[in-house]
């Protein structure tokens, strides 16, 4: 994952738990990563035009199609 | 398609729902205004917020604010409650007869997410879309016409700043309650299931309507084994009913969870390409401009260090007036009646205990009240999901999650209000681990004996302005340390468990309301008032009885007792009393750390609060001075063989046993009730003072060997 990362959800696991699919983290979806925090971790992502946080731990549950 | 709404008896209870920073808030407190009361839910912690709300025709109808949740699929128990109270679930609560769903009009489609599942409850609903200003300035535009057809329910713009938004909202709550219907599709096996579940769930309510008892279905098919089973209660034989129909669902619906998400998704993108239209999409927004820097790796600290200066700084220095006035305050009351009645244990009674504790009560007002206006204006604007992001890993290292952050700051006043702001906190295990480390903060109860204790020990001491300032701030750090290690510990091992997420939203940034940051700040402080104070104001008279029973034969106001700053212990009225009796008695567990009976009064005395060790140390030393005096007092004090009692050594070892010890009745009393344990607030009693015990023990006898006095 890096910053200004674009891409297309193709899957997102469920062993986290469903809140990330609750929040519109779906396959099929465009996410584009903001930002690393300051200290590596967590991450800023766009996902339905709005902002989320999440760690690196729970972004492993969502594979993602680099797009550029 | 979209028929005529209708109106609700008056009385009847509305449900107010939505997202967090949904604008859920502005719309409670514009509807009710000032008729609001906040209680609890029974059995829970979770605060339960109604008001009265009046329609545009003047009927008087009440209105329940819910948790903000993302979802009817609940993960933590603020979001059950909303989940129990809309299906009817609470004793002692009706089920809402309407309810008011709060959107944000610049995030629509996660919005609806919980709009749609709140729809399908086969309530009447009225949606209120707020920060459609801010949506539009971000070149979104949403049909609200559209939206309600394709809803089946009446839709309100409600923007912060406008009152006509409430009116329309007011008109609508007066006669334009329409069930409405969603177009989410189950899978046909999953139809099946909440028909059969809903048959054997009818049985446990008589006369529920038949949408609550299948939505009640649906939710349990779907809630996830680890969190939301136990939250949502219900019989063994219900769940193992449930649990074979999912076994099905795995068989034949390959992710059947992700798919039912997906398809409630799938639906709201439909109605959201028909209402949305979006214009001038690669506009910066204002948010993304300040996230830059708030954010930014050096910058981003820097704002951080920058307000947390001034947040301490307001803290201790601008309090500092109020707390002094509220002092001679108290003390001008209590020489009021003093002056107005009859010499007498009534009096004393009156003076010495009530007076005396209320003043001690009042006393951290000022300072708890500066401390939520910050934390108020910082989390209206947006700002602490941003602090939280930036602190998460490093808060994460010693095992707490990054919203502990600000329950941890707020410890540093007090721990009362530190504790009560860690509902916040979804997971119980991160919860709990805050709450246990929350009062090794240094709180503004131990300054005090800091103050004094540092004085008596480093009086005459060359540069002691200096040392004095490099103590004290030794004896903070020594405090935030120990929290951070001992979190570290008990994550590590009592309280065993995977990391939670931070599936946080970083909502856009939003000027501050400040009626709304004064509301929050008031309705704070009384909780902690009620809390606190009861508990306070009581063990504040118990102690006012231990240390002045049974009177001792000493000269009624005898000239030489009240000589400032001298030293009459054989007239000290405590001696003799109670507190002096129970004093001697347990001596014996702390003469190890160096303290002689006196000092385990006041050890025992700073239980109602630690700040109570001052003043007690004043009246078994008799002195009416507290500062100079007092300090003077401590220094000329001696142990029964007539060495010196406050030396160096004996001062650092008090100071060792405050900054540890958990001296706060309030304090057990408010972790037995966020915790519903008393186990909990036992554990965490006994551990930190075994702990401070251990530390004291330590500094004073290694001091000893070490040949320091």
């Amino acid at each position: 994952m890096r910053e200004g990362m674009r891409g297309c959800i193709e899957k997102v696991g469920e062993s986290g738990g469903l809140r990330l699919l609750e929040m519109g983290l779906l396959p099929g979806e465009q996410v584009r990563i903001i930002r690393r925090a300051p200290l590596g971790d967590p991450f800023e992502i766009e996902v339905k035009g709005y902002r989320l946080s999440i760690r690196k731990t729970e972004g492993r549950e969502v594979e993602v199609e680099v797009a550029g | 398609m979209t028929g005529a709404g209708t109106g609700l008896a008056a009385g009847s209870l509305i449900g107010l729902v939505g997202n967090p920073n949904a604008g859920k808030t502005t719309v409670f407190n514009g509807l009710t205004g000032l008729r609001q009361k906040v209680g609890n839910y029974p059995g829970v912690t979770v605060e339960r917020k109604e008001g009265v709300t009046y329609t545009q025709h003047g009927k008087a109808l009440r209105l329940l604010d819910l948790p903000g949740s993302y979802s009817l699929y609940a993960r933590s128990p603020d979001e059950q409650i909303a989940v129990d109270a809309l299906l009817g679930r609470i004793s002692g609560i009706p089920r809402p007869a309407g309810v008011i769903c709060c959107v944000d009009g610049s995030n629509l489609e996660r919005n609806l997410y919980l709009a749609s599942q709140v729809i399908e409850l086969g309530i009447p609903v009225i949606l209120a879309v707020t920060m459609l200003d801010i949506a539009e300035r971000r070149g979104i535009r949403v049909n609200l016409k559209d939206l309600g057809e394709r809803l089946g329910v009446s839709v309100v713009r409600v923007d912060g700043n406008r009152s006509d938004g409430l009116t329309a909202l007011r008109l609508a709550i007066s006669h334009d309650w329409k069930v409405g219907r969603t177009g989410v599709v189950l899978p046909e096996l999953v139809r099946e299931a909440v028909q059969d579940l809903g048959q054997v769930l009818k049985g446990s309510e008589a006369g529920r309507p038949r949408e609550l008892v299948e939505a009640e279905s649906r939710l349990r098919l779907i809630a996830e084994e680890d969190t939301g089973e136990s939250l949502m209660g219900g019989t063994g034989a219900e769940w193992t009913r449930i649990r074979i129909w999912r076994q099905k669902f795995d068989r034949k619906i390959p992710s059947w969870r992700s798919e039912l998400i997906q398809q409630r998704y799938r639906w709201i993108g439909g109605v959201t390409r028909e209402v949305v239209q979006r214009f001038n999409p690669n506009r910066k927004s204002w948010t993304e401009r300040l996230d830059r820097w708030v954010l930014h790796p050096v910058g981003g600290f820097a704002l951080l260090g920058i307000l947390l200066v001034i947040l301490f700084y307001s803290l201790f220095t601008l309090s500092g007036p109020f707390m002094d006035g509220i002092e001679a305050g108290a003390g001008w009351v209590g020489g009021l009646i003093e002056g107005w009645m009859p010499e007498g244990a009534l009096r004393d009674l009156i003076v010495e205990g009530i007076i005396g504790g209320v003043g001690g009560i009042l006393v951290f007002l000022p300072q708890i009240l500066m401390l939520f206006f910050c934390i108020g204006l910082l989390e209206s604007t947006g700002y602490m999901a941003r602090a939280a992001f930036l602190l998460d890993r490093a808060m994460g290292k010693v095992g707490l999650h990054g919203k502990a952050f600000i329950p941890l700051l707020s410890s540093y006043a007090c721990a009362v209000p530190g504790i009560l702001s860690t509902r916040t906190i979804e997971s119980p295990k991160d919860r709990l681990t805050t709450i246990l480390v929350a009062p090794f903060m240094t709180c503004s109860a131990r300054l005090p004996v800091y103050l004094i204790m540092i004085a008596a020990l480093l009086e005459g001491v060359p540069h002691q302005a200096f040392w004095q300032a490099a103590l004290l701030l030794g004896l903070y750090l020594l405090g935030t340390v120990t929290a951070l290690v001992v979190a570290f510990f008990i994550r590590g091992g009592l309280i065993k468990g995977p990391k939670t997420s931070l599936v946080m939203e970083l909502p856009a940034y939003r000027p501050p309301r400040l009626e709304a940051v004064l509301r929050e700040m008031w309705e704070r402080c009384w909780m902690f008032l009620k809390r606190a104070g009861t508990v306070i104001l009581a063990f504040s008279v118990i102690l006012w009885f231990l240390m002045t029973y049974p009177k001792s034969g000493n000269p009624p106001d005898g000239e030489e007792v009240l000589s400032p700053g001298g030293v009459q212990m054989e007239t000290s009225a405590v001696t003799g009393s109670y507190a002096g009796t129970i004093g001697k008695w347990i001596e014996p567990v702390f003469s190890p750390l160096g303290f002689d009976w006196q000092i385990t009064i006041g050890v025992l005395a700073s239980f109602a609060a630690r700040e109570v060790f001052v003043s007690t140390m004043a009246i078994v030393y008799h002195v009416e001075d507290e500062e100079e005096g007092l300090i003077q007092a401590l220094r000329e004090a001696d142990r029964a063989d007539g060495s010196p009692l406050f030396t160096p050594l004996t001062s650092l070892s008090i100071l060792v046993f405050f900054v540890y010890a958990l001296q706060c009745v309030s304090t057990v009393a408010v972790v037995r009730r966020e915790t519903n344990s008393l186990g909990w607030a036992a554990f965490q009693f006994s551990f930190m003072f075994g702990f401070a015990w251990l530390s004291s023990f330590i500094v004073f006898q290694g001091g000893r060997l070490l040949g320091f006095q």
